[in-house]
């Protein structure tokens, strides 16, 4: 075209970034690559394909890796991890932040490879991921100086392996290895296998920062190897992807000790109420849904509009749909690149294609001829109850329903087995502020969508996965607390010896709802002191856990009351309890045979006013994030509960497990000590004279094998937490991943009771979930 | 039978498109609208990183940018002869060999751009050549005149010849939320403009929000102005990309709506080259195509040619350039 004619058409005509640059590297590497182990690549082995999206070209042939690449990693990984935790924080920093300066001086370099290796537009790379990537390197090396002085108490957890995925490849590894390094830990990381040159890229940084070999390795290859990483002797396995695979790794380190981050799936609603400022909502979207063609795991992909505009509002989206730019990821004047892999692509048609409700509306686009490109696509006058409103498409597909008032907004929002984000736009401060506690996810968005940084946590509930990257809340994920456990042994009940028994009856019963039941299965068993038959506890049974989760799930109300109200209560329980104190330290001394019964009771009095202390003052925080407006890092309580409490303190396991998680506004489904069970039924008297609301606490007595298995795959429980001498962890772990509850086993250690663990409860006991409220006027 | 002798077609509106009519004050819609300043801002900031034009492309959208631009002088030392010359530049904006070597035609501004005591000048030295000279109004820049004199003015200048109408809103109108007040201002001075097109300038940088510029810019759409346009160019903050964003939504609503095309004048502090490509990108992708034309897209500057001229006859001849070698305005 000439420029007379452009001058007619004003068309906008391609602006390619160059890629010579990016493919000059590969060429230097020889473009066939090994794997980044103890501070040197390997040799190139047997391996697969890595190709650009938008062309089907191969970038660079990289290899598949073994068990011995992994289990070389693994020792690696290892040998490193004493000396890089022992260099001290201020040590580590240098590092990191070394690293972070590489990053930003190879920027464009980084930016290009990945856009050529995702399919992103280069505009994303360039100005979001990048970027990103290079400011959590920044921050955690600020977070690795002050490790000693903020966290005095925690320790590294060790090797760390850990598996990302595609959609944001350098910037999912940045997450992962920031925070870890920082801590004090060494790592094993796989990229996934479409999208590895970038990770490869940062290996070379590494050795260019000069960082200790070993301390970061890469291996590369396909969910096999992720299968191998998780199987190895590493401490912590951190995963982001797709919860049918977060699901497998969470039944696979069952039981295994192993900690584990999840951060998977979601199918984030985006709400948008009649007073919102409506084009910026459909500009919103723009970013949630066709940003990087979909392809992002906390998309805005489940528009909810309020019903009196939502026609206006989807005719200006199809408007604005239409001039979207598809093409070339490195022409820097395209909204919408190249879908990853032409496995994804089909997915996404395939997905698209079966449903048959509602109107779809694929934008007026131009799409290149080859290449993995899928055009931006909005479908409306969506049901909850059809298939595309439920499943995650991980692509540029964008599914709408209308509501009608706030509080229908919330319910669908909620109405997924997702939790990951959620969007909303009202130009009413009262309406965000009251509708963001209300949804159920990790990360809220006002006015906004898609504000990443690494001072605000990110991370879901649900089966969206648990734990969070960035923020302080994210060190969490990558750290313990110090110190050394005993093993812990099956603690036995006395056993009767047939002595004469009192002729009243003294049968405890069940306390659910409120209220003393009868246990399901009709059984009970004796509970002997030394000195003969102490009474009977009913045997709880699969029914009984249901119907003491309904009724946990029915106080939903508790989690909404005040810090203030919850501390009150938790006084009058210690209160009441104190009044009695010798009843149940004798109670306790009868049953153990022991005398440490006093001193139990006057440590629970003390957990109940440390916990009733807690319950106004575990503050969330405002972090600092780069925009004008804040990220409120709000702790919120987890929901229900189920622990099986500690069968060798019969009431300070008990209440040291309940009162800081009451105290944080959950509602709790206990089963008592196994062995010891009458304490925690004489404990019902006292909760039933101290105002606690029915269901907000629940106590089952019984076999803790019985319980276990039902409490952990029941749906309705958002963790369960084990300090039972049966070993269940395996057990119970396996089941929880059935809704990916939050789990917190003993894996057979003990936990000494006599220490006061509140913080380590409190924590346990709630979510952060970080609300993004850009403002100014 | 020819209704308008020939050097006044060249870009008036009424060629290609139906006056805006304007319509009742319609208070809920003016009510309804809404402005997220961070959510505009964001926006506003990612777009230049968004749209990039380049080689051939980038030289025929500077072209284009020069034939929207109202080449303007409002100073008190104006004279006859001063305008003279920005006339002269406006006939000629790009050396010739500049647009030899890209093979265009002759272009021209988009117009000129004058006080009052200027108009009949700068009409005298555009005779012939098409350009319509716009005439800032009303007690421009504060608009703070008798009322009476105000339209006054706005009468005086269409009989001296000029063309389009440049006229200041009464900001305390929007401050106080006024709508009826601004609403009746603007439909006398569209009245008082007859024939010639009326600019409204809502000096969006003294109207406190970005909510204030998206109903200022309905009202004055809904009392029949033909261009909405941003500021005097003597306020603290000109045009910014968040202001433009703001009126640019303003006019999609109002169009689609009413199916009224109103233009729009960005002024003040556009001076870069690269700044008018931003803005060329921001019409394109928000409003169409059919809005990077001069009859509903102007560019309120003075020294944005001067650095579009460098541009060009560096796309040319690959070397950078110097002001002295292009022609003074």
């Amino acid at each position: 075209m000439t420029v007379k004619e452009i001058f007619e058409t004003m068309d906008y005509g391609p602006a390619p970034e160059s890629a010579a640059e990016a493919l000059a590297w590969l060429v230097d590497q020889g473009d066939r690559f090994g794997h980044f182990i103890d501070g040197a690549f390997t040799a190139p082995g047997d391996g697969f394909e890595s190709r650009n999206p938008a062309d089907g070209e191969v970038l660079a042939t990289l290899t598949q890796a073994t068990q011995a690449d992994v289990d070389a990693a693994v020792t690696a990984a290892r040998k490193a991890q004493p000396k890089w935790a022992g260099m001290g924080g201020a040590g580590r920093a240098r590092y990191l932040y070394a690293i972070a300066r590489l990053l930003q001086k190879h920027s464009r370099l980084f930016a290009v490879l990945e856009s050529l290796d995702n399919g992103k537009p280069i505009r994303e790379s360039r100005d979001i991921d990048i970027p990103l990537a290079q400011r959590h390197f920044y921050y955690h090396a600020g977070m690795a100086q002050l490790m000693e002085s903020e966290l005095p108490e925690a320790e590294p957890l060790g090797v760390c392996g850990q598996i990302i995925p595609w959609n944001f490849p350098l910037l999912m590894l940045s997450w992962k290895i920031a925070p870890a390094l920082a801590m004090g830990n060494t790592v094993v990381l796989k990229p996934a296998e479409y999208t590895s040159l970038t990770a490869l890229l940062f290996a070379d940084i590494c050795r260019q920062a000069g960082l200790p070999k070993g301390v970061v390795n890469i291996v590369t290859g396909n969910g096999a190897v992720g299968e191998m990483i998780v199987a190895a002797e590493v401490d912590k396995i951190a995963f982001t992807g797709s919860t049918s695979v977060g699901r497998r790794i969470r039944e696979a380190t069952a039981g295994s000790g192993k900690e584990l981050t999840l951060e998977l799936g979601g199918k984030s609603p985006y709400i948008v109420f009649d007073d919102a400022d409506i084009d910026s909502a459909i500009e919103g979207l723009v970013d949630a849904i066709w940003f990087n063609q979909g392809q992002v795991c906390c998309a805005g992909s489940r528009l909810l509009v309020q019903e009196g505009i939502a026609e206006r509002f989807h005719d200006k989206l199809r408007a604005r749909m239409d001039g979207l730019r598809v093409g070339n990821p490195l022409d820097k004047c395209i909204d919408v690149g190249a879908v990853v892999d032409p496995v994804q692509l089909q997915t996404i048609r395939e997905l698209v294609d079966g449903n048959t409700a509602g109107h779809t509306h694929h934008a007026a686009c131009d799409l290149p001829e080859n290449g993995c490109f899928y055009p931006p696509t909005l479908i409306t006058g969506l049901a909850p109850s059809d298939p595309l409103m439920q499943e995650e498409i991980f692509g540029p597909v964008l599914v709408s329903c209308t509501f009608r008032t706030p509080g229908e907004a919330v319910e669908l929002a909620n109405n997924t087995r997702y939790g990951l984000a959620a969007t909303l736009w009202t130009e009413n401060v009262n309406l965000a502020l009251d509708i963001a506690p209300k949804l159920a996810a990790g990360v809220v968005w006002v006015n906004a969508t898609n504000l990443f940084d690494a001072a605000a946590g990110f991370g879901g509930v649900r089966e969206s996965g648990f734990g969070r990257e960035g923020g302080w809340e994210g060190l969490a994920a990558y750290t313990r607390p110090k110190g050394k456990r005993a093993a812990l042994k099956p603690v036995e009940p006395v056993t009767g010896d047939g002595a004469p028994v009192d002729p009243i009856d003294r049968t405890a019963k069940l306390y659910v709802g409120g209220k003393q039941a009868r246990p399901d299965g009709g059984y009970s068993r004796p509970v002997w002191g030394k000195s003969g038959l102490l009474g009977h506890v009913g045997l709880a049974n699969r029914k009984d856990v249901r119907n003491a989760v309904e009724a946990a799930a029915g106080a939903a109300a508790w989690s909404k009351t005040t810090g203030h109200l919850r501390a009150q209560i938790l006084y009058y329980i210690g209160e009441n309890l104190s009044a009695r104190a010798d009843e149940f330290a004798h109670r306790i001394d009868k049953m153990t045979g022991k005398r440490g019964g006093a001193a139990e009771v006057e440590a629970s009095i003390q957990r109940l006013f440390t916990a009733a202390a807690w319950a106004d003052k575990y503050d969330g925080q405002v972090h600092g994030v780069p925009i004008r407006g804040v990220a409120l890092a709000m702790k919120e309580p987890v929901g229900v509960i189920g622990a099986l409490c500690a069968d060798e303190a019969p009431l300070l396991g008990l209440v040291s497990a309940m009162a800081p998680a009451v105290a944080m506004g959950n509602r709790v489904v206990l089963a008592a000590s196994e062995p010891y069970p009458l304490a925690a039924t004489d404990f019902y008297q006292v909760l039933e004279t101290s105002d606690v609301p029915a269901g907000v606490v629940n106590i089952l007595t019984g076999s803790h094998a019985e319980l276990a298995g039902p409490l952990a795959k029941h749906l309705n429980v958002d963790a369960v937490w084990s300090f039972s001498s049966s070993d269940l962890s395996e057990e119970i772990e396996r089941a929880a991943a059935g809704n990916l509850k939050r789990t917190w086993v003993n894996n057979a250690t003990a936990l000494d009771w006599s220490q006061d663990h509140t913080r380590r409860f409190l924590q346990a006991a709630t979510e952060v979930k970080n609300v993004w409220v850009p403002y100014g006027e | 039978m020819q209704t308008h002798s020939p050097e006044r077609t060249a870009h008036l509106p009424q060629l290609a498109e139906a006056r805006n009519p304007g319509m009742a004050l319609d208070m809920d819609w003016v009510r309804a609208v809404q402005a997220n300043t961070s959510a505009i801002e964001r926006r506003a900031a990612t777009l230049p990183g968004r749209r990039s034009v380049k080689k051939d492309h980038q030289a025929a959208w500077l072209l284009k940018a020069i034939t929207l631009i109202d080449l303007t002088t409002l100073a008190g030392d104006d004279t006859p002869g001063r305008v003279r010359r920005l006339c002269a530049k406006a006939r000629q904006p790009v050396r010739a060999d500049l647009l030899d070597a890209l093979g265009m035609d002759a272009i021209t501004t988009g117009a000129v751009c004058v006080y009052h005591d200027m108009v009949e000048t700068a009409v005298d030295a555009l005779r012939g050549t098409g350009i319509p000279v716009a005439a800032v109004s009303t007690g421009f820049p504060a608009g703070l005149s008798p009322f009476h004199l105000r339209v006054a003015e706005v009468e005086e200048s269409v009989k001296a010849g000029a063309d389009e109408i440049d006229i200041v809103i009464s900001r305390r109108h929007v401050l106080n939320g006024d709508w009826q007040a601004l609403y009746g201002e603007m439909q006398a001075f569209r009245a008082a403009c007859g024939e010639a097109h009326v600019k409204a300038i809502l000096a969006t940088g003294e109207l406190g929000t970005l909510r204030n510029v998206a109903r200022a810019s309905l009202v004055c759409m809904m009392a029949g102005a033909d261009f909405i346009k941003t500021s005097t160019g003597k306020e603290g903050v000109n045009a910014t990309l968040p202001v433009s964003l703001v009126m640019l939504r303003a006019i999609r609503d109002y169009y689609q709506r009413t199916g009224h095309r109103v233009g729009y004048k960005p002024a003040g502090g556009i001076s870069k080259a690269k700044d008018a490509l931003t803005y060329l990108a921001l019409m394109k992708d928000e409003l169409g195509d059919r809005w990077l034309e001069p009859d509903l897209f102007r560019f309120g500057a003075s020294s944005l040619l001067g650095d579009i001229e460098r541009q060009l006859e560096h796309h040319v001849t690959g070397a950078y350039s110097a002001g002295y070698r292009h022609a003074a305005g």
